[in-house]
């Protein structure tokens, strides 16, 4: 299903995209309190975007440095050149460990890599621990969402979820005990696998150290139970130096819930003794991104989700319209890297209205790359016939006055090739909205009569 | 000076007072206004469908209507800033470059180049704004909420010397209409739920007339209202600057 065709769907149920709308608003304010409390905010921003961009054209340096100094201090590096190959390399330590069953905290990678139902097939129970993962993982969907997984899920809903799967009261939605209920029902998964695998939100090339950040613990909880940690990541989540943290650690939670810093800011430095320390760094198109000039700072992204919260598209079409691991604004321009006939609607599912470039704390140009977007599909013959013939209509009407003047005379061009005006049930406008009501005269020939000679 | 009046298809068709309340307030100021006959459109239907390469020859014809004008003023946001943007020709690119560092949104050439200061206007009711993120986002002619920075708005700043005139606070104070060009068709049940939701920020805040700086946007909010029946006439701020 397409974007529009989602969103409509989403939008039959007005009280629910209002209560959407407004959680999402919620967080989107809490930002704006977060980020005004710093009066060096922008100069923030200005800075991880310098950084990043210095990381995009050393990547190949920063990881060969990052995978010298990991492996130094005892982590093996493994690169996988897809999805596929990610899969495939978390297999094969599950395999060499003889595991079946693991625990997984937040990733957006392994969603972007469809990692569990991946290992799903081949027989290796995956649980999620992150609170929000969990219950959309019970639920049987993706998240909907990069940092907040179920904001689509009432509580309420979830209380029946939970009753249903983790024998909960009936009737019960008091958050502290289905929290309480999660947590119980984790910490027997936490203390019996030996496989744990995290994200990474910032890998530092200096000193070979990953640092994950979470709310709730889970992914310390996993990683220093388990006698095996395998941390996935993107390779542009790359930063040169330990001090850059500083910047990155700042904006992040700041961005995405307005909080001052996460809960844990965990550094994975090193394995404990006996234990066996793992990274996968996974490219999945990010080198084809970093080729292309106009998309490239899309990997500047640090998955705040500040661009989803804002987006007035997003909140009144929830995530999973979006059909892609990553939604929202930053999802309509990393997705059509991945595939662009799958998702060619992405980038037209945006008022181009500016404001996720706004928030984004490393200042990724996200609008105008949706607009660089939609010529690049359009060129490149993704877009219906009907639309380009139409186009090409308008095309030359418009470059030509008196074919314009012509089929002018109160509005007649306006009504067959403007989107938005023809005056019938038929066509989308008039749905749920007027028209505009013609006038006697155009201001072309009011202006003929009062003011030329 | 030598003022190009740009007015876009859609308000020439449907806003002609909108076209004329901008001529006459140009005039007021001094200002020596034509209106090209020949002009259509910018070119931004096809630009932002994706079809930028379709729009050459609508180019060439912009340019050569407004390249002799020192100045080119229109009362659409969304219009200037795609010429700003987006306007080239290989053969014509001095006259092109120009034509995109000389053009402006009425409000900000008021603001900006003529320095208003005093308008002699009267318009005794509760006007609220609704600030079109192309002129905010792209040509700035307000602070937008998400930066740290300092705010200001340049259509505010003209509606505060219109006397009688009382401005309404919103509880969100630049979110998209959600019109978006041929967003408004072809994501018909997100662009009209923006334009619900913006509409009755304004009813809650006691709006009477709802106003702003571009007409396609104003005329999505219209469409909403007057399919709602509710009590909100919506006005170009050209109209409200120029009454008296
Ligand atoms: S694009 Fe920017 S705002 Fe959006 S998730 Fe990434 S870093 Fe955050």
């Amino acid at each position: 299903m397409n974007h529009a065709d989602a969103a409509e769907k989403f939008n039959k149920d007005f009280d629910r995209t209002t209560w959407h709308d407004e959680t999402l608003w919620w967080v989107r304010q809490k930002r704006d309190r977060a980020a005004f409390a710093i009066p060096e905010w922008e100069a923030l921003r200005e800075t991880a975007s310098q950084i990043k961009h210095n990381v995009l054209s050393e990547l190949d340096n920063y990881l060969i440095e990052f995978e010298k100094n990991a492996q130094k201090n005892g982590i093996t590096v493994h690169w996988a050149a897809d999805a596929h190959e990610h899969n495939e390399i978390v297999l094969s330590i599950l395999k060499s460990q003889g595991v079946t069953q693991m625990v997984k905290s937040k990733s957006m990678l392994t969603e972007e890599c469809h990692l569990n139902p991946y290992l799903a097939e081949n027989g290796v129970e995956v649980v999620d621990t992150d609170l929000g993962e969990r219950i959309v993982q019970l639920a049987g969907e993706p998240p909907s969402h990069i940092v907040l997984p179920c904001i689509h899920w009432k509580k309420e809903e979830i209380g029946v979820l939970f009753h249903k799967h983790l024998g909960t009261p009936e009737g019960c939605a008091d958050p502290i005990l289905l929290t309480h209920a999660a947590r119980e029902n984790l910490r027997e998964k936490f203390l019996t696998r030996r496989v744990a695998i995290t994200g990474v939100n910032f890998a530092v090339a200096e000193t070979g150290e990953f640092v994950v950040c979470t709310n709730e613990g889970n992914a310390d909880m996993g990683a220093h139970l388990a006698d095996v940690h395998i941390a996935c990541m993107g390779i542009e989540k790359i930063i040169p130096k330990r001090e850059h943290l500083g910047v990155f650690l700042r904006l992040l939670t700041r961005s995405a819930t307005g909080q001052p810093i996460t809960t844990y800011s965990s550094h994975f430095a090193k394995p404990r003794a006996g234990q066996e320390m793992h990274i996968v760094f996974v490219d999945n198109g990010r080198t084809t991104q970093l080729g292309r000039e106009e998309f490239r700072n899309s990997l500047k992204c640090i998955r705040c989700g500040a661009c989803m919260n804002t987006c007035p598209v997003y909140r009144r079409s929830g995530g999973h319209s979006y059909h892609n691991a990553v939604a929202g604004p930053i999802g309509a321009i990393l997705a059509p890297n991945l595939d662009m006939t799958k998702n060619a609607d992405l980038p037209f599912a945006s008022t181009l209205c500016g404001s996720c470039s706004n928030v984004c704390p490393v200042k990724i140009n996200i609008h105008e790359q949706l607009y660089e977007w939609r010529q690049v599909l359009t060129k490149s013959g993704h877009s219906p016939m009907a639309k380009t013939l139409s186009m090409k209509a308008m095309s030359a009407v418009l470059s030509n006055p008196a074919v314009y003047r012509l089929s002018g005379k109160i509005g007649r061009f306006t009504m067959a090739n403007a989107p938005f005006v023809v005056n019938n049930s038929l066509n989308p406008w008039f749905k749920q909205r007027e028209m505009p009501e013609p006038p006697k005269e155009s201001f072309g020939e009011w202006y003929k009569k009062n003011r030329s000679e | 000076m030598k003022v190009g009046l740009f007015i876009p298809c859609y308000v020439d068709q449907f806003y002609p007072q909108v076209g004329i309340a901008t001529l006459q307030l140009l005039e007021k100021f001094g200002c020596e206004v034509s209106y090209p006959a020949k002009q259509t459109c910018c070119g931004q239907p096809m630009a932002n469908s994706g079809y930028e390469h379709l729009t050459h020859d609508c180019n060439r014809l912009f340019i050569s209507n407004f390249s002799e004008y020192d100045y080119i003023v229109s009362p659409s946001g969304s219009c200037v800033l795609h010429i700003k943007d987006h306007l080239h020709d290989d053969k014509r690119e001095v006259e092109a470059t120009h034509v995109r560092t000389h053009i402006y949104e009425l409000t900000e050439f008021l603001t900006d180049i003529l320095k208003v200061e005093n308008l002699e206007a009267h318009f005794p009711h509760r006007v609220g704004v609704h600030q079109s993120c192309h002129g905010q986002r792209g040509l700035h002619v307000a602070q937008m909420s998400e930066l740290v920075a300092p705010p200001f708005s340049k259509p505010e700043k003209l509606l505060n010397m219109v006397t009688g005139l009382e401005l309404v606070k919103l509880d969100r104070l630049d979110e998209c209409c959600g019109f978006g060009g041929t967003f408004c068709v072809a994501e018909e049940a997100v662009s009209v739920r923006m334009g619900i939701d913006r509409v009755d920020d304004h009813v809650k805040n006691g709006t009477q007339i709802l106003t702003g700086g571009d007409m396609s946007c104003l005329m999505h909010l219209e469409g909403v209202i007057r399919r709602r029946q509710l009590p909100i006439k919506v006005m170009h701020i050209a109209e409200i600057l120029n009454s008296k």
